[in-house]
Parts: C-alpha cells; structure tokens; sequence
C-alpha cells in the first residue's frame, strides 16, 4: 500500500497480491510477524538452508514425487492423456509435508522450541507432529472437533507422534474455528511460540512463504511432463481448500498463458449458503483470520458456516493469492459435489489403483469432466495432493463398503 | 463529545451488544454510565472472535445467533447517545462487518449514530489508511491497541495515529479475567508515554478495583471488558443493569 506508515520488508513485497492479502490480525502478533517476515526473507536466499531443506525433502519426504500417466482412467473418457502429480506418494500421506517441513526448519533456526498448528483432514496436523517429532519439538495441534470425528485415524497418528491434539467446539468444529483458536494460542504465547500455518492463508508472510515451499510441486511437474510428452499440459486441475496445494501446483505455470489453471472447490451438498465451501461462486471479499480474501458470509458480514465431505476443504474463504488468480481470470475456479468427489474416489481406485484423498478427489472429478471435452494429443494435469487411507471412515460409510460388495 | 476522563482512573466499560438482548444493552449501558463510566465500548458481535477469550466469546455467540448485526449495535448506539449526551461512545468490532457495511457508510452511519469513536481489534496502523482518512471524514477518532510485544518503532506510529485515548493490551494473550496485572502492563504505559500525551487506557484481564487502583498509578484509565460480560451472563436479564451499575460503583473503591 502507498500509503504505508512502517516500511515493509521490500524482499517479500508487501503481501499484497492485487487487492489481496495484507496484515489484519490483532496489534500483539504484530512484532512476531515482522520477525517471521524477516527470518524468512534471510533464509529464502540461504544456500545452507535452502540445502539442508532439499536434502530432507529428498531423503525423508520422498521428494520428487511421481508424475504419472493415468492410462486406463484416460482411455476411459475418451479424451485428453490425464497425468498425476503424486504427492499422496510423499511421507506422511500428503503435499502439507512440504510446508511443514520448511516452517519447521525456520522455527528452529529462529530458536523456538513451541510448535502450534491448526489442522483440518489433519493431514497438515500429522506432517506437523511427524517434523516436531524429528526436530524433538513441543507440539500441540488444534482441530475442530468434527474433524476428529470425521478424521479419528489422523487423531491417533498424531498423538502416537507425540503431539497433543487439543478440540475446538467452538463454531462449526471445523477447520476455521481451529485457527481462531490456534491464534489465541500464538497471540498468548506469542514470544515462546512459532505456528506453522498449514495453507496459503493467513497474515503476511504466511501465503507468500507456504506457496514458495509448495512450489516445488510445479518446478518437478512442468519438467517431468516436458520429458514425459515433449509440451506443456493443456490444464492443470487442483483442488483448493485454503489452497496451498493448488498455489503449490499451479505457481511455475502462471507464467505459461496457454496452461489452463482450475482450482476445484468443495460443491457440498447444495448451492446455498452453509451448504458448501465454494467461496467464489458464494463468497464476497472479506477479512478472515488476517487476510483480505474471498469470504463466505451473510450480509452482515458475520463468516457463513461451511460444509464438504473433505474436511480439508471445508473453510469459508481461500488463499489470497487465490483471489488475485481469480479476478485476473489467470486461474479459473469450478466446483465438484461431495457425490461426484466420492464418485471420483471409486473411478481412481478402480482405473488406476490409486485410492486419493476426498481432498484430491475433487480435483479427479473435474478431470473426467474436462477430458472427454479434449482431444486424444491433449494433456491434464491433475494434483493428487494427498492419499485417501484417512477417508476409509467415511467411504466405509458413504459407499457402503461393510456390505457384500459396492 | 470528546473522550475525556476528568476522575482519575478513568472508566472504559466494555458491553457486547445484544448480549443478552439489545433492549437489556441499553439499559445496562445507562446503568452503567450512571454509575460512573467515561466510556462505553459496544461490541458488534462477530462469527469469528480470536481476539476474544472464553466469555466474549460466548456472549458474542449468544448475539450472533439472535442475529443481532453491525446496523442493531448503531440503532443502540443512538439510542444511548440520546439519553446521555455526555458518555463517551466507541463502537468496538472485528474488520469484517465493517467491510460488508463498507468503510464511509459505515463512518458515516456511525457518526450519525453519536459514537465518538471506533475500535477494530484487526486492522493495525499499517492496513489503515482508507479507514483513518473515512474516520477523519466524518470526526471519528480511530482508537488504535498498543501490545507489550510492540516494539518503540510500532509504538510510536500508534501513539501518532490513535484517536480519543491509546489502548494499551496489558499482557501476551486474548481478553479475559486474570487474578494479578502483568508486569508488563506499567513497562508499556511508560513505553507508550515517550510518544504522546494523549490518555492512555489499560485493558485485558483488568477485572476488580485493586486492579483499578493499580493501573491509576500509571495510565489514565482501565477497560473492564470480561468481568463485565461475565455479570451480564450470570444475571437475569431483569436485573442484569443494576448488577453491573453495582460493580461498576465498586470499581473507584
């Protein structure tokens, strides 16, 4: 902003992007985050972290991951050659290692032996513990107390890696009320504590910095799939909770105006408000948890509840980088139903015996939406941000799996 | 009205607007302004209050779900300007309602309104600059927080920018009841006292009249927010201003 009063750290911009972004979090974080946003600026250029982070992103994570060629779901449609970015391949399930890894090595470079976390499928919950428990870091993760019923597997994983899972009723028991209260968390323990934010959401730095340890995904996929078919995809497909896989997924593409972008929100189980998390079909521009983004609310400007069959995408508003992607229409952003994800879940697993996350399915489901549109030459490229053994739960239940057969 | 606080300490009582109905609000705003208080802070109740401890929270629950909204705590808001011309009025929110209304609409609004000033718990001096010039527009003094955490740099464009008195937070943490004041609540207000003269207020966890005697050794004034909230919840809507009028009484002991 021009009209700013204290000089930002230039190296990471303003945090602006676009209209998006900025800092709207109370006064107490104020000095934590301008210490974040210069340690982080410091390490961004540091060849021995930017080495030590390669390397276990290497040796631990499993980096880089798979790009595929899903041959039987492609010949299946009829249409476009369907690729698969295989981040459900990564340790601990899921793309969130990624970032939780990063932040983890920063903390502990800044000397914070605290880790707090929000978590939503708790798969950035699970990579949180999974760092904390590598770097011998304290860790208490925060999840809304749906989500442990609905998520109870990646409870157990992370309390069996040391972390203490605290529930939030608050709410919805969701996602958002897990950050309100990990943030009450941080603004009190603000000076012992560092919080590894899970998505590109959040006060400055935090979109900036989760996106650039997400980019990775893209950097590995934009030349796997040049050696693989010799051009770019035609489309690249994620799906966008927060949105820090589909940021991660899309970002080395932006630049390349012929890739079509497509961000695949949670479509719910209907159009009206509260029914579903479809922030840019439903939302206006607002300021939730720090950030200046697309909000779902009522004309009160009160936060609308949310609902999807993925936890992890069962947020009222998005990252806000997102949003600039969104009004530029650089990216485009469409929706798939809680029935057309579980859908999705099925036809991968049967085509390709890949069983993805109720998160990612989302992303297949726009797949075979856009495939059968596209010549046979053409190429998608899908984001399988993460595996889907934390849903057995609930696609136990939803396709009736106990049963003779489904 | 400008904010003044002419007894020393000064008073700042803050209400959560609609909690338990917003007919019950203005009386006990009456009530408690009767009974001593400079300034009133009313509270929009907000989906998502992360500033907020355990009973704000529930209050702001409680108004939220009777679907009290931004347009409700100015109707109320006016009602209160009426009836005592003199009170100091700041209309307390989260960004977001504020937003939805938009900036000058909403200045606009509050003004006509009678509130002296607003407060919002989210935007920080960085982020302010279309809010202070709409504030400025329309009279309103944009009161600014101040944090121990905030470094003399941070303090002093607050100090600099913040209008009708500085609201220094005496602890790391949300708002809430606590049975000591932090050490770090003086070290602020001395901080804070290099950059300006104008009143200072001190508030979060500031809960008895110990409490208030202590912060009227170094600040202007104290905001009681929680322990307020905490009465009104426990009280029978009947005979909850009379409740908060006697506490408020007790608080200048």
């Amino acid at each position: 902003m021009e009209h700013s009063i204290i000089d930002p750290v230039r190296t990471l911009g303003n945090g602006r992007f676009g209209a998006y972004g900025g800092r709207y979090v109370p006064e107490t974080l104020m000095a934590a985050l301008q210490e974040l946003e210069r340690a982080y600026a410091a390490v961004r250029e540091d060849q021995a972290f930017q080495g030590e982070l390669a390397a276990l992103l290497k040796d631990y994570v499993g980096r880089p991951t798979p790009l595929y060629f899903a041959k039987r779901l492609s010949e299946s449609l009829g249409g476009a050659k369907i690729y698969l970015k295989r981040e459900d391949l990564l340790h601990t399930g899921a793309h969130k290692i990624n970032n939780a890894l990063g932040q983890a090595l920063l903390a502990k470079r800044m000397g914070k032996q605290r880790i707090i976390a929000e978590t939503g499928a708790g798969q950035h919950g699970v990579a949180t513990a999974t760092v904390c428990a590598l770097f011998g870091m304290e860790c208490v993760i925060y999840m809304g107390e749906e989500d442990m019923r609905r998520q109870e597997l990646n409870v157990y994983r992370m309390r069996l890696l040391g972390a203490e899972v605290r529930g939030v009723g608050s709410g919805s028991a969701t996602l958002k009320d897990a950050i309100n209260e990990a943030m009450r968390d941080w603004v009190t323990n603000v000076r012992t504590t560092f919080y590894i934010l899970g998505s590109a959401l959040g006060a400055h730095p935090y979109p900036t910095m989760v996106r650039d340890f997400h980019r990775v995904i893209s950097r590995e996929a934009k030349q796997q799939i040049l050696e693989h078919e010799g051009k770019l995809p035609n489309a690249v497909i994620a799906c966008v909770g927060g949105g820090s896989n589909a940021i991660g997924a899309f970002y080395e593409f932006i630049p390349e105006a012929n890739v079509r972008l497509i961000g695949v929100e949670a479509g719910g189980r209907g159009t009206a408000l509260g029914e579903h998390a479809a922030r840019f079909s439903g939302g206006l521009p607002g300021v939730l948890q720090g950030t200046y983004s697309y909000v779902l609310q009522n004309d009160a400007g009160q936060v609308a509840t949310t609902h999807s069959v993925s936890a992890g995408l069962d947020y009222a508003s998005v990252g806000p980088e997102h949003a600039m992607l969104h009004d530029q229409g650089r990216a485009t952003y469409t929706s798939a139903t809680d029935a057309e994800a579980l859908d999705a879940v099925k036809v991968l697993s049967r085509t390709e015996g890949i069983l993805p996350a109720l998160e990612s399915a989302h992303a297949v489901a726009e797949a075979t939406k856009q495939a059968p549109k596209l010549a046979k030459s053409d190429v998608i490229l899908v984001n399988v941000s993460g595996r889907g053994d934390k849903d057995m739960g609930i696609l136990a239940r939803e396709m009736e799996l106990k049963g003779a057969g489904a | 009205m400008p904010i003044q606080f002419p007894k020393k300490p000064g008073l700042v009582i803050y209400l959560t607007a609609g909690d338990p109905d917003l007919a019950t609000t203005k009386q006990i705003a009456i009530a408690a302004i009767d009974a001593g208080a400079d300034v009133l802070e009313l509270g929009v109740p907000f989906s998502d209050p992360l500033a907020d401890g355990p009973v704000i929270q529930r209050a702001m629950e409680r108004a939220v779900g009777r679907g009290v909204r931004l347009t409700d705590v100015l109707t109320v808001c006016r009602e209160i300007r009426n009836e005592r011309p003199q009170a100091g009025l700041i209309l307390f929110s989260y960004l977001n309602p504020v937003l939805r209304m938009g900036l000058e609409p909403f200045c606009a609004a509050a003004k006509s309104a009678g509130a002296d000033g607003v407060l919002l718990t989210d935007m920080i001096v960085e982020e302010a600059a279309d809010y202070m010039a709409a504030m400025k527009n329309h009279g309103l003094a944009p009161v600014f927080l101040a944090a121990p955490t905030s470094p003399d740099e941070r303090l002093k464009a607050i100090a600099e920018h913040t209008g009708g008195f500085l609201y220094a937070i005496s602890r790391t943490g949300i708002t809430g009841v606590s049975s000591t004041l932090s050490d770090d609540a003086s070290k602020l207000v001395q901080r804070i006292r290099q950059f300006t003269d104008k009143p200072i207020a001190l508030g979060f966890g500031v809960s008895n009249a110990e409490h208030v005697r202590t912060v009227g050794e170094y600040a202007d004034a104290a905001v009681i927010g929680s322990a307020i909230v905490a009465i009104i919840e426990k009280s029978a809507p009947q005979e909850a201003p009379a409740a908060v009028a006697e506490f408020v009484r007790g608080l200048r002991k």
